[in-house]
């Protein structure tokens, strides 16, 4: 398991190469990438400032993989999620899982995703021609996170 | 004495990254969000239940129900945005 919040950018490309070759007993690697959009509800953005909680984050994200190991039988997690200001087209956030067969590492990629929006401590300021703002947090990325309690 | 901290948009509210206050016995969120909210002011907005706050005690999520012991750190902030 990695955790790594940074400024800095990343490179998934070697990141996932990383990750499968460290593992030959894999089978799948599955990955997100998030990134910076340019428009957000119509608005143009300008930036995007990601502010979090040091300690908590590392911590928070470390408890979800956790839970994911818990639940599906995966073998490596990769998980970087940058901070500070950030354009459109940067990328935010990595997730990348592997395991013996697809299914899992697909499931688990989704999982640890969908409680990252919603249990990880960081936070999005919106910069746009208009002036600066805090984004508010959506219903139905708390419905994503339920789906798995079903 | 507990450690505060404020994130994002209630930092800016308050003015304020956090701050040490005295406690000598334990105190539910809930009964320090109300200390916090007769303040007035910004302090009473963002305090007085009506937006969407999260807690987190020594850095884990808590329910508003959860009780503060002397030399927790506390923290308190707007929903999470991250991802």
């Amino acid at each position: 398991m990695t955790v790594r919040v940074q400024q800095a950018d990343f490179d998934a490309g070697e990141e996932i190469r990383r990750l499968r070759l460290a593992h030959p007993e894999a089978g799948a690697v599955v990955s997100f990438v998030g990134q910076v959009r340019d428009l957000n509800q119509d608005r143009q953005v300008a930036s995007l400032t990601l502010e979090h909680y040091p300690g908590m984050t590392e911590k928070s994200l470390e408890a979800i993989i956790s839970s994911a190991y818990q639940r599906w039988n995966i073998i490596d997690t990769v998980v970087i999620h940058r901070v500070g200001t950030l354009q459109p087209l940067d990328q935010i956030v990595l997730v990348a899982v592997s395991s013996a067969h697809r299914g899992e590492a697909f499931a688990a990629c989704e999982f640890i995703m969908d409680y990252l929006k919603t249990d990880a401590p960081f936070w999005k300021k919106e910069k746009t021609p208009t002036g600066e703002h805090w984004l508010d947090a959506r219903d139905s990325d708390q419905s994503a996170k339920q789906r798995w309690n079903g | 004495m507990i450690q505060l901290l404020y994130f994002a948009r209630l930092r800016e509210a308050l003015n304020m990254d956090g701050e040490a206050l005295p406690l000598t016995e334990a105190i539910s969120v809930s009964a320090l969000m109300a200390s916090l909210a007769a303040r007035g002011g910004a302090w009473q907005e963002q305090f007085d239940g009506t937006r969407p706050l999260r807690a987190a005690i020594n850095q884990e999520l808590v329910a508003n129900t959860a009780l503060i012991q002397p030399g927790d750190e506390v923290a308190f902030f707007p929903p999470v945005t991250g991802g």
